[in-house]
């Protein structure tokens, strides 16, 4: 088979491409549809919900049917893409979609027989309520065929190797749509010398006037002005013209993002990008963006075959393609009249054109009639004929309510004009609320929010005098000039009166599926029944049929949906509502997106000074925040049970190492240090002496705990503050809107330490005698350097600040040093640790051991809702302090109310069993459904030190309850625990005290 | 993306450099543990939520990391304009957001 409806005399280079395995040949400039046409076939895919067969509707980026896979090559499979904008290139390789075993011949073609099955609203009829939902027969059998017969394409499988770019971009004006109209206003524009970016999705610019054959402007033929014109542009340097690029979204202060298909069109894969994503700004907007051709509704209007009839001039004067040898014309507007002159010039048989206005325009009538073209007025079609292809059209004429009889004629292509649609998409998402005008039967743009301009087709203005004026008119205010503008003289243009909303008329009791949302398989029937049951406004209407919800979100069938819709409520269509549109105008791929943020780049990673150590010394790492932090050091044959207990007793035994450099650190420098930290922390700043360290606790002013961590006084202006790892940002951005408005006369400054130092922390009885041989310039004796105190000098001999404090319940020693010197100080603690068979730990025999002493985590045992005394630490709030952040909320009456949830410790009945963390706590075992819990589990784990397993638990009145048994119900079964003291090892500190 | 002004750097700058601060011109009370139960409820929980004209606070926290008070309108989200931390809300007509 060989292009059999091409036109003869057609140039461009023959390429060869596979669709559905068979090889054809078509020519250079073709997309995929207008090759596979030049070859007669229409069939190019199956419908979403029942299996029809579909061809094109349109030759644009409006098409609802013709979606295609593209394959070329391991990980570079794109479905979903529409074959009327796929460039046809040497070897392209494509496959029809939603077809088993094949497209012609498909079993779920028995969704169309059984068509009850998925009429409106039958997922919600079906499948909802407890008859269905999470049973086996939903899960099991009826949503793997439900998601199998209704799909849209497959993903691929494999990681996509291509590359995506992302650029910004910024101009005085913005053109959207390079047809009549935007070329006009980018002209204008340009001339003034202003930056203008012209972009346009189409291959080519140009848009209607690339398959304008008659008209002329200003004594040119049309497409040669447009050549001109862009030929002007391309050359000028304050111009950037984008072709294959789509103004997708529109978002405020005229933020516009375009999609550019770099490398798609290509036979050869370039190195570079294979799209780029642009964000411009641009000081002005011109909508160019034209109107899209509505389908007419009636029975049979999706067979392969039925098509636009501006589609059919396009491929014919375009791309030299016959969309078939005998051609059916149905239309309710003039232009359609223009594609059958066009159609019978070029030889194609033109049976009839069937109008569906009682009184066509008279010229319009005489120029088809002396082209030898029969004209049927008050027509409506009453059905087609064929299976894989239109074979016959029926038509009757309307008396009055009456439908005539049927005339059947045979044709192997039908096209149709419902009339035009103004493309409002890119106004409305700039926020601008579209308006009905009755009289046209059209929503046109109204007031501008953003500062744009729509212009030509888009807002209404049909005839080429006016796109091109309006045209000019916006591009020149846009770029701010103000001298008198061009008229255009224009000849030979196609008619652009006319249209019709809804379905045709039909004989009372007709049958026959007539489509308005051909993508989603959306029935003029199933819009009458979401009306008969009970949907009002368009929105309802529009989930419960899906209709405009595809991936064209209806470019093509919103209006006739609304219009059916509005009569069958008896309502005018602004009454029922225009839904909204919404960014992307088409599908944007994920890539373009994503751009470089991807594999290592996604985001970024935070490393300890001390990584490199772990990771050699074989740890297993975990995520907290961006950080990895060591989780575990399992040695040969350790699970992660066996090394967290070997971590834990070695620790408690001689002295364990870890590395808490993630702690935050903020330093709080200035002559009213201790008056700020006075405000920030719940805790008495003012009488701490220079050199000694306290448990610091910070509320949010509604008085829940945020943050918590050891505070060390350096000097009377001087606090060196930790907080806790994931809340350093949080921490310093609290402190410094109190900083800066509410207490701005404070002389206080703060200064992110985090990653300045890196904290070595040494736990255990033998901590001193690892430390000790280090340290120069101070004593870390009992005697000299007490429990919760910090000394300045060096370790190794590197500045360091060391502080004595504990989350082990063991004499703990923290080395802070500057960052750099981290590994190398780590490295020397080690050697001494060896001597005394200190292991490294890693955080979760840090976090075992910790709540082995009940010590908090926040985030952890608090969730925004803890206040101090709930968690019994109003020992850290200064009662005498006359002000705090959060103090006045403490006394709300709700923060005192008996029965709050409190911290208490839980021992399992049976010390095998590891509560599961966030587990429900209620008083019996068995609670009636609806009983509210008493509390949940916060922290469990398996304790070394106690042999058994241990757990921190809020419950409701908590520390009244101590001895209570509770239950924590499980799927297999309650189980049964008591409530105990929080603290399980060392109550009274003993160990600290060394 | 929002383009916003910083009245510290005197720049326009992207969304992504910002970060919201809730409603501005909510004066902590000089003696918190003077006020009522209610008014102290009023303080922490009740926002004005206009719609039209909006005073709130943003930081410029990629940039200077200095608070300042914004008039954006919720409808269009446009920013009318904005001012230092401190500094009183400008009288602006409400229809000429
Ligand atoms: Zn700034």
């Amino acid at each position: 088979m060989s292009e059999h409806f091409r036109l003869s005399g057609a140039t461009g280079r023959a390429v060869r491409f596979v669709f559905d395995g068979v090889t054809y040949q078509g020519r250079e400039g073709d997309t995929l549809a207008s090759a596979l046409l030049a070859n007669g076939v229409h069939l190019i895919g199956r419908s979403y919900k029942y299996h029809r067969p579909r061809g094109m509707l349109t030759a644009g980026a409006e098409e609802p049917n013709a979606l295609v896979a593209v394959e070329r090559g391991r990980g570079r499979m794109t479905p979903n893409l529409r074959a009327t904008q796929i460039e046809l290139y040497d070897g392209l390789v494509a496959t029809s979609q939603n077809r088993w075993p094949s497209l012609a011949f498909d079993v779920g073609v028995i969704n169309d027989v059984a068509g009850k099955f998925y009429s409106a609203g039958f997922y919600y009829k079906t499948f909802m309520g407890p008859k269905f939902a999470g049973t086996a027969l939903w899960t099991r059998v009826f949503e793997p065929i439900v998601r199998y017969a209704a799909g849209l394409g497959a993903r691929p499988t494999d990681p996509d190797p291509d590359r995506y770019a992302q650029f910004y971009a910024h101009c005085d004006v913005l053109v959207c749509g390079a047809g009549p109209a935007g070329l006009a206003a980018a002209l204008a524009a340009a001339r003034s010398g202003k930056d203008v970016i012209l972009c346009d999705e189409q291959s080519e610019p140009g848009g209607s006037l690339l398959h304008e054959t008659t008209a002329t402007i200003d004594g040119r033929p049309a497409r040669v002005w447009a050549e001109e014109g862009l030929a002007e542009l391309k050359a000028a340097a304050n111009v950037r013209v984008m072709a294959r690029t789509q103004a997708f979204g529109w978002y405020a202060q005229n933020f516009v993002a375009l999609s550019e298909r770099v490398a798609d069109h290509l036979a050869e894969l370039p190195r570079g990008a294979r799209e780029r994503l642009w964000q411009v700004r641009a000081k002005r907007v011109v909508i160019a963006t034209g109107a899209i051709e509505r389908p007419i509704v009636f029975p049979g209007n999706d067979r392969p075959g039925v098509m636009l009839a501006e589609a059919g001039r396009i491929y014919l004067n375009r791309f030299g393609v016959k969309v078939g040898s005998r051609v059916v014309v149905v239309t309710a507007h003039d232009s359609a009249y223009r594609v059958a002159l066009d159609l019978a010039a070029a030889g194609v048989t033109v049976a009839a054109i069937a109008d569906v206005r009682s009184m066509p325009l008279r010229a319009r009538m005489q120029e088809a009639e002396a082209a030898g073209i029969r004209v049927i007025s008050s027509a409506t079609v009453t059905g087609t004929k064929g299976r894989r292809r239109v074979s016959g059209v029926g038509i009757a004429q309307v008396g009055g309510d009456v439908v005539g009889g049927t005339d059947w004629i045979a044709c192997d292509c039908l096209l149709m004009s419902g009339g035009w649609t103004p493309s409002v998409h890119l106004y409305s998402q700039s926020r601008g609320k579209v308006v009905w005008h009755e009289d046209r039967q059209m929503f046109l743009p109204g007031a501008s929010v953003q500062d744009e301009r729509s212009a030509g087709a888009c807002r209404g203005s049909f005839t080429l005098e006016a796109a091109l004026s309006e045209g000019d008119r916006a591009g020149a205010e846009a770029a701010g000039i103000e001298t008198a503008r061009p008229s255009f003289a224009i000849t030979g243009e196609a008619g652009t009166e006319g249209g019709v909303l809804g379905r045709l008329p039909r004989r009372p009791g007709a049958k026959g599926k007539a489509f308005v949302d051909f993508q989603n398989d959306v029935k003029a029937d199933d819009i009458e029944l979401a009306v008969q049951e009970g949907m009002r406004s368009i929105e309802h209407v529009k989930r419960y049929t899906t209709t405009g919800m595809a991936t064209d979100q209806g470019k093509t069938s919103n209006l006739n949906a609304l219009a059916i819709a509005a009569g069958k409520l008896g309502r005018s269509i602004p009454q029922v509502g225009l839904t909204t549109f919404r960014q992307p105008y088409t599908p944007v791929t994920f890539g373009a997106f994503a751009g470089a943020n991807r594999g290592d780049l996604f985001d970024p990673v935070r490393q300890t000074p001390i990584h490199s150590w772990a990771e050699e010394n074989g740890a297993a790492f975990e995520d907290v925040g961006l950080w990895k932090r060591a989780w575990y050091f399992p040695k040969p044959g350790e699970d992660m049970h066996r090394a967290v207990l070997r971590e834990c007793r070695q620790t408690r035994a001689t002295a364990g190492i870890f590395d808490a450099s993630t702690l935050g650190k903020i330093e709080v420098v200035g002559p009213d240090a201790a008056v700020f930290m006075e405000k920030l922390y719940t805790n008495p700043w003012a009488k701490l002496e220079p050199g000694r360290c306290r448990y610091g606790l910070m509320l949010n002013e509604a008085g829940f705990v945020m943050d918590d961590g050891v505070i060390a006084r350096m000097a009377d202006d001087r606090f060196h503050v930790t907080t806790t790892t994931g809340g350093a940002p949080r921490v310093l951005h609290h402190m410094e809107d109190y900083l800066q408005t509410e207490f701005p006369d404070l002389r206080v400054w703060l200064t992110s330490t985090t990653e300045q130092w890196a904290v070595i922390a040494v736990q255990g009885p033998k901590a001193r005698e690892i430390v000790a041989p280090l340290v120069a310039g101070f004593d870390i004796s009992k005697e000299a350097m007490p429990h919760m105190s910090i000394r300045e000098g060096t370790v190794c001999g590197v500045p360091a600040r060391v502080m004595r404090v504990s989350f082990t319940g063991e004499l703990g020693f923290e080395i802070n040093v500057p960052a750099d010197h981290g590994r190398a100080v780590w490295e020397a603690v080690w050697a001494e640790g060896r001597k005394v068979d200190a292991v490294a730990y890693g955080t979760e025999a840090m976090h075992v051991m910790r709540a082995e002493k009940g010590y908090i985590i926040v985030g952890q045992e608090t969730d925004g809702t803890v206040t101090p005394a709930d968690l019994g630490l109003n020992w850290a709030v200064g009662k005498a302090k006359k002000d705090f952040v959060g103090k006045r909320s403490l006394v709300r009456p709700d923060m005192i109310v008996d029965g709050r949830k409190q911290l208490v410790g839980l021992l399992t009945e049976d010390p095998a069993i590891v509560l599961e963390e966030g587990a429900q706590i209620t008083a019996t075992a068995a609670p009636a459904a609806g009983t509210r819990a008493l509390g949940h589990v916060t922290s469990s784990y398996a304790s070394p030190a106690l042999g058994r397993s241990i757990a921190l638990a809020m419950v409701a009145g908590g520390r009244d309850r101590s001895g209570e048994r509770l239950y924590v119900p499980m799927p297999g079964g309650a189980i049964a625990v008591t409530i105990v003291d929080p603290v399980f090892v060392d109550p009274k500190g003993e160990r600290l005290d060394v | 993306m929002l383009l916003i002004h910083c009245p510290y750097c005197e720049m326009d700058r992207p969304e992504l450099e910002f970060r919201y601060g809730g409603e501005a011109h909510i004066a902590r009370p000089a003696d918190p543990m003077a006020t009522s139960d209610e008014t102290w409820a009023e303080h922490l929980y009740f926002r004005s939520n206009p719609r039209g004209l909006h005073a709130e606070r943003w930081r410029h926290i990629s940039g200077c990391g200095r608070f300042f008070n914004c008039l954006r309108d919720t409808v269009s989200d446009r920013i009318v304009t904005t001012y230092k931390a401190g500094e009183a809300r400008p009288e602006i007509d409400r229809g000429a957001a």
